[in-house]
């Protein structure tokens, strides 16, 4: 018997790995299910023993994100992880790894609070929305999701479970690590518990949607957003192949505030504006399918951003959208989209000064052409010096970084 | 050796080699130049540099830094020296690296909102070169005057309205470094950083442990429609610490919460005749800001919360002037308790707003079980709280039991589940404190993670991590079991 087997009696489910477990191509041989914090550092500490390499699982929504694991012994499956701890006096929570997002935000609503995000996958967990690290439309008032992180309890390579931060807002004793693992991909460590700030629900909330028929009109109306004084939530390009696009403005507050400030984006932005008081359906979701990119520029470069994307695209039908105010931008290509096409607006973006792109998805297609997802890496030396602190024997979903980490 | 030579050491080799590098009036090595930098802003800690560099450029910071490598020398960055935790603490033989000479404002870009500019600008230059354009830079620290952007990033700093607009970590979207080997590295830029480990959030806070920042892109923010400051008092700290609590609970999000306790109060109206309301106990100072619809809304709301509560009096003010004077008492606060006593410690301790009341109670029972006076001057609404030891150093014993009553508010707040640090860091000061709020496995984590950068241990050593010289025991010692142990692998470890 080896040591990982021997977990399955200490609160540690084990099972031989399938085809549906397979990460990259990969199917590992095993899949454990640890109960709690302290199971998963045995199951950790064994697949040390055992060098084996690891890949960790939460909703399995994002296991076609990043690069293809060089390595897959042991699928680590956290959704026994699933606790919500809601400090609600203090706007704090601490949550397991695997508690699914959505019930989280149910437990939230339901005191009349949130975490101030908007998730850019349906069915995942916490762990997987920290680990992918990115965040959707509503990040101009209360930062982006590595700004709503406190506190996080991480399982090392080696099994040994170590925190950083607390469970209050502000605390600068020791390094802020979280930030690491946000968007780490796991590949430093297995998160097993996030300790989050939040946020009262505000009490209205509008939409203001306006067609913009060209990249100059877009630019126009930004500007006449980025002069005004309304401060908005979320400001949306969206930007579709074909069609004119359209900038979705929320508006969050009071009832009363939020009326005025409606009136004044609506006349700032022109007559043909609508507004409804709810978010539109699928708000702020990433198409599940199809190579994936994110587009980083400087915010007043986002319109014209998206629409160098899709010359670039030529005929590949590539929707662009995202926060035009920050300069994150998605490119979602259809599924089955070519390599060289996927490259072809790769290698546009990051001939742009200041511009840069990655695939958060790519399809396998695109990962058998040998496309380069993430293009020059300012600092990989430094993020390599990370990894082999952390992850000496890069055990931890190996190549699924930049860089190959 | 004479007095103004530097000291024979390993550093004073490396002074000719630093003049080329910096110029000669950038190397201080006269005795009583050096001596001018041998505390930063807590000054009880102290000690005379080996050497003291004043580069203009991050070539220059670059070769330095490599210089040291190169030669097993420590060096310590220091911005303006207002650092409340002696993170700035010079090194008897190492560079003190001060960039105080980078200070150039090298653009606003009003288009992409954010500004550019090198370390040793003091923060509210920042704000004042936005200004013209309708913009400031948020993370505002009661010292703003002098502190450095630079200071800022490497402690993380915030100020009375980061309970809405967060810390300088939440504004930094590019930042260049030189790392401990000497390597210079652009991180980010005034996109929002896309790729690969966030490593500007990690150097944030970062204490000058993990390197030098040299250039810093921080984003501003659009200068609120209407700003409103409200002054409530009670006839009870608990009567304030309710005010502050409905409001937080009824959704309001103000940009400051302030409070202060009657010992507070009374050195702040000796100090600057603040007029703040006869008899009061405590004062609630808070600040709503945004598009003045919301603002009115809020205003009414919070007024009328503050009543509930027990507020016996409540003043609002909206002009700039007005809005000053009730600031005035709250600003002056720390320095006006000189006036009520001959010394006192300035503590920065964090508890979960809702411990607030119970903890506040304690304090007071502490004070007066040892007889030490304690002015709570604080952080409300996000519970950082900044207790004032009063003591009489002419006092014998009298600093040592301040001490005494400033550490175990300390460990109040790591009993309430809060932090040994809101805004100051942990420096020289708390670093043998860290391992009251960590344990052994989260100490040792924090130390791979330094030495994947600093191998050498050379960027500011002893401090932010307990070391043996420090506190007299090997840092992240663990205690109990490694996890491989349990396993029944340790041998492989
Ligand atoms: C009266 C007073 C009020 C204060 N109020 C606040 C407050 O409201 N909020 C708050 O957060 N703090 C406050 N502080 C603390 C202090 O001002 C901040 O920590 C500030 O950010 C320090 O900046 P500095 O330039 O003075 O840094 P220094 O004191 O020179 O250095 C502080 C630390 O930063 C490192 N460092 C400096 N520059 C660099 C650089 N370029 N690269 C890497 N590391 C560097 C140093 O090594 C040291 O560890 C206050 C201090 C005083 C004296």
């Amino acid at each position: 018997m080896t040591l990982v087997e021997g977990l399955d009696a200490e609160g540690c489910a084990l099972r031989e790995g399938t085809g549906a477990d397979a990460v990259g191509g990969l199917v590992p041989a095993r899949v454990a299910l640890p109960s709690d914090t302290r199971a998963l550092g045995r199951v950790m500490s064994a697949a040390a023993g055992e060098g084996l390499t690891v890949v960790a699982r939460g909703g399995g929504t994002a296991m076609d994100w990043g690069g293809l694991p060089r390595g897959l012994d042991l699928l680590v499956d956290t959704t026994g992880l699933s606790w919500i701890e809601h400090i609600a006096g203090d706007l704090v929570v601490e949550v397991g790894a695997g508690t699914p997002v959505a019930e989280l935000f149910e437990v939230l609503a339901a005191a009349g609070q949130r975490l101030s995000v908007d998730p850019v996958r349906a069915g995942g967990t916490v762990g997987g929305m920290v680990a992918t690290g990115v965040s959707g439309p509503r990040r101009l008032l209360n930062g982006a999701l590595r700004d709503l992180v406190i506190g996080m309890t991480v399982v090392r390579a080696d099994g040994v479970v170590a925190r950083s931060g607390g469970r209050v807002v502000k605390n600068v004793a020791g390094y802020d690590l979280a930030k690491l693992h946000t968007g780490g991909l796991g590949t430093l460590g297995v998160v097993a518990s996030v300790a989050f700030r939040l946020h009262p629900v505000p009490r209205a909330l509008r939409v203001v949607t306006r067609p913009v028929p060209s990249g100059a009109h877009a630019e126009r109306m930004l500007t006449v957003l980025r002069r005004s004084t309304v401060t908005p939530s979320a400001v949306e390009l969206d930007w579709p192949p074909e069609g004119p696009g359209s900038l979705r403005v929320v508006l969050e507050g009071t009832p009363e505030g939020v009326e005025a400030r409606v009136t004044e984006v609506v006349e700032a932005l022109g007559g043909e504006s609508a507004v409804a008081d709810t978010l539109p359906e699928g708000w702020g979701l990433l198409p599940v399918e199809g190579t994936l990119a994110l587009v980083s520029v400087p915010p007043a470069e986002s319109v014209r951003a998206a629409t160098r994307v899709g010359e670039l695209a030529a005929d590949a039908d590539v929707r662009v959208s995202g926060s035009a105010r920050s300069g994150t931008l998605y490119a979602s290509f259809p599924p089955g989209t070519g390599a060289v096409g996927v490259e072809t607006v790769l290698g546009g973006v990051r001939s742009t000064p200041g511009w840069s792109a990655t695939l958060l998805r790519a399809e396998p297609h695109v990962h058998a052409a040998g496309t380069d997802l993430w293009g020059e890496v300012p600092g990989l030396p430094l993020m390599r010096a990370v990894k082999d602190s952390l992850d000496p024997d890069h055990r931890l979903a190996p190549g699924r970084f930049a860089g190959g980490i | 050796m004479s007095e103004t030579e530097a000291p024979r050491t390993a550093v004073a080799a490396l002074v000719p080699r630093l003049r080329e590098i910096c110029g000669e009036d950038g190397v201080l090595t006269d005795t009583s130049r050096r001596r001018t930098y041998e505390s930063d802003g807590l000054p009880h800690h102290h000690a005379l540099p080996g050497v003291v560099v004043l580069p203009t450029t991050a070539d220059q910071v670059a070769a330095v830094v490599r210089l040291c490598a190169g030669n097993g020398v420590p060096f310590v960055p220091r911005g303006a020296g207002t650092g409340l935790s002696a993170g700035a603490l010079p090194h008897a033989e190492g560079v003190l690296l001060v960039t105080s000479r980078m200070r150039r404002v090298i653009e606003i870009d009003v288009e992409n909102e954010c500004a550019v500019v090198e370390p040793g600008v003091a923060n509210l230059d920042v704000t004042r070169a936005a200004a013209p354009y309708g913009y400031y830079y948020a993370p505002d620290p009661s010292s703003q005057q002098v502190c450095s952007v630079g200071g800022n990033v490497a402690e993380n700093s915030g100020g009375a309205h980061c309970l809405k607009y967060g810390f300088t970590v939440n504004h930094v979207r590019g930042l260049d470094i030189v790392t401990p080997s000497g390597e210079q590295v652009r991180l980010g830029g005034k996109g929002p950083g896309a790729h690969g480990y966030d490593l500007i959030g990690a150097f944030i806070g970062s204490e000058g442990t993990l390197g030098v920042a040299t250039r810093v892109t921080v984003g501003l923010t659009r200068s609120p429609e209407r700003t409103v400051t409200l002054l409530s008092a009670f006839t009870s700290m608990d009567a304030g610490g309710r005010a502050v609590s409905s409001i937080i609970s009824a959704g309001v999000l103000p940009s400051a919460v302030e409070m202060m306790d009657a010992l507070a109060i009374e050195a702040a109206e000796r100090a600057v005749a603040c007029d703040y309301p006869a008899g009061a106990a405590a004062v609630l100072v808070v600040e709503l800001d945004g598009p003045a619809v919301e603002v009115d809304a809020q205003l009414a709301e919070v007024t009328r919360l503050c009543s509930e509560a027990g507020a016996f009096e409540t003043r609002t003010a909206s002009g700039a002037d007005e809005r000053a004077r009730i600031w005035k008492g709250r600003k002056s606060a720390f320095a006006a308790v000189g006036r009520i006593s001959p010394s006192y410690i300035v503590q920065d301790g964090v508890v979960p707003r809702t411990a607030l009341p119970e903890v506040l109670r304690r304090i007071t029972e502490l004070s007066a079980a040892t007889g030490i006076r304690v002015a709570n001057v604080f952080h409300a609404g996000d519970g950082n709280l900044h207790p004032l030891v009063l003591f009489d150093d002419a006092e014998p014993g009298a600093a040592e039991r301040a001490e005494e009553v400033s550490g175990a508010i300390l460990d109040l707040c790591i009993e309430h589940g809060g932090s040994i640090t809101g805004e100051h860091g942990v420096g020289v000061d708390k670093a043998c404190k860290m391992p009251r709020m960590y344990g052994p496995d989260d100490l040792a984590t924090f130390d791979l993670f330094r030495r994947a950068l600093d191998p050498d241990g050379i960027a500011n050593p002893d401090k932010l991590l307990p070391t043996p010289r420090l506190c007299g025991e090997r840092p992240g010692v663990r205690k109990g079991v490694h996890p491989l142990v349990e396993a029944g692998r340790a041998e492989q470890f």
